[in-house]
């Protein structure tokens, strides 16, 4: 790697860092709005026009509240929780390729931070470990609310890793890769995955709402039963990450939604429009971000329209119902590559 | 260089956490030691060029494993002080268990060079698709009977839990 490069990944590293708390910090806004549009209100408006300046009143209220650290709590794992959840949020986003690439004379700077070939399972990874910053700060308050919505948010994000590792495999069945950067690839020359693996989709996308615990599967924090859930505890700024690392997290699966199943970067008709490469290379990222803000706004008005499910409802949801239609749709793609003629 | 540097590092992490797991009075603490280590070692499939090794390590042990080993400690709140005395004779026994252990891992020590030379030969033995070759080429029978007792071990679990669930009904 030349020195070049290096700076330019670790240029990369930072942007990528600063757009994804950028846009969950906008996110915070953009939800309080959707919800106020949703239920006939006006929501924020008064911290600068349109309530522009709103995510930042917010941290910085967040920064100066008192901080509470509750006694009996083991003070440094009470700290952990919130930290090592934060930092699994962003750690994912260094193998989602942003666009193709800027060309100069000599080399291809790829608008990807590192393309590892097990991409996929990087992810998955990453997001499997991100439930002890739940487990570890549910703990470590010493409050029986918080160990109860931790030890929900373990048992639904195991739950639905599951299945949502069993539809990526039929992906990767019909990719045969499990780098980030060739799937998406594929789809520039083929179709948009979404189109081969509808089911796999809609797999993965109830498991990403489960996962970001997001709404009608937010039981960690459902406050009509567990107080505040796991962070009940918390206060200031470590209230803040985990809020914070949620947005992060619903940013990084759109993404991940968009890249795997809906093209990535890749927009129809886009090599007949006759663009030098580095142009194109902008508007491949401005869709890419365009299909990413189409799931956060899904994200949000499945939010304010579907209530909760009760807890054995999930449960039975997803064991029951998404992973026996995930080995199904394992078992389709198969037959379905085998009379193809696609094995390889 | 910097490998080397990264490898005493990890070595480092996977021997202290290592350590901690044992000395560690809280079985909490003892978990997330574990997960520490677990880790390291991760890091040194991931030196060995093993990459699938290490993300599945990362995936399997320290994202389902022992998350279900700190939830069940969390659940049933066990503190240091519920530690079961064990009779003599079992801690004999786990004494001359686990010093066989070391004779045979000290037995594995001197043919230790022949890795590290396949290791710079530039060989991607940890690549998916190798990995993948190998499994379903050479080793499918024992690929498919280790399938097999997976399956009749998750079987086993659920009826075992079924039958108490039964007896506690009736």
């Amino acid at each position: 790697m030349t020195d070049s490069m290096l700076i330019y990944k670790i240029i990369l590293c930072v942007i990528v860092f600063a757009v994804s708390l950028g846009a969950a910090a906008y996110m915070t806004w953009g939800e309080r709005k959707l919800a106020a549009w949703l239920q006939d209100r006006v929501g924020p408006n008064r911290a600068g026009p349109l309530g522009l300046l709103q995510p930042i009143a917010d941290g910085i209220k967040m920064f100066f509240k008192e901080e509470m650290i509750p006694t009996h709590s083991n003070r440094w794992l009470f700290i952990l929780g919130p930290c090592f959840f934060m930092l699994c949020a962003c750690m994912t986003g260094v193998v989602i390729p942003w666009g193709a690439g800027w060309q100069t004379e000599t080399t291809l700077y790829p608008m990807q931070v590192t393309d590892i070939n097990i991409g996929l399972l990087y992810l998955l990874g990453v997001v499997s470990i991100g439930v002890y910053g739940v487990m570890i700060g549910g703990w470590a308050s010493n409050n029986k609310y918080s160990l109860l919505g931790a030890l929900r948010a373990s048992s639904q994000m195991i739950s639905y890793e599951v299945a949502m590792g069993l539809a990526l495999i039929a992906l990767v069945m019909m990719t045969g890769t499990l780098s980030l950067k060739e799937i998406v690839e594929q789809q520039d020359a083929g179709m948009a995955n979404v189109v081969y693996q509808p089911l796999g989709f809609i797999i993965f996308l109830i498991c990403a709402f489960a996962e970001t615990n997001r709404a009608p599967f937010d039981l960690p924090e459902c406050e009509s039963e567990l107080v505040g859930g796991y962070h009940t505890e918390y206060s200031s700024m470590k209230l803040g990450f985990y809020l914070f690392a949620e947005y992060i997290n619903m940013f990084i699966s759109s993404a991940i939604m968009a890249s795997l199943y809906f093209g990535g970067y890749n927009f129809p008709f886009q090599h007949e429009l006759g663009l030098d490469g580095n142009i194109l290379t902008i508007v491949q990222s401005a869709f890419f971000f365009g299909k990413i803000f189409l799931f956060i706004f899904l994200f949000m008005w499945v939010r304010w329209t579907l209530p909760r499910f009760r807890y054995d409802q999930l449960m039975n949801l997803g064991w029951k119902v998404l992973l026996p239609l995930a080995i199904a749709n394992i078992i389709i793609t198969g037959f379905v590559m085998l009379f193809t003629g696609k094995l390889g | 260089m910097l490998t080397e540097y990264a490898f005493w590092l990890l070595s480092f992490i996977a021997v202290f956490s290592g350590i901690a797991v044992i000395v560690s009075k809280n079985p909490v603490y003892s978990v997330l030691y574990l997960i520490m280590t677990f880790f390291a070692i991760a890091g040194h499939y991931f030196l060995m060029n093993a990459q699938f090794l290490a993300a599945v390590h990362i995936i399997v042990y320290a994202g389902a494993i022992m998350v279900l080993f700190l939830y069940v400690i969390m659940m049933l709140n066990l503190n240091s002080i519920e530690i079961e005395k064990r009779s003599s004779i079992v801690k004999l026994l786990a004494v001359v268990a686990s010093g066989l252990m070391l004779v045979v891992l000290a037995g594995a020590v001197p043919h230790a060079e022949v890795l590290i030379q396949q290791k710079e030969s530039a060989t991607p033995a940890g690549m998916v698709e190798d990995l993948g070759i190998a499994l379903y080429r050479n080793y499918l029978l024992p690929f498919e009977l280790a399938s097999i007792l997976f399956l009749a071990a998750m079987v086993g679990a659920v009826y075992l839990s079924k039958k108490n669930l039964n007896e506690t009904q009736n």
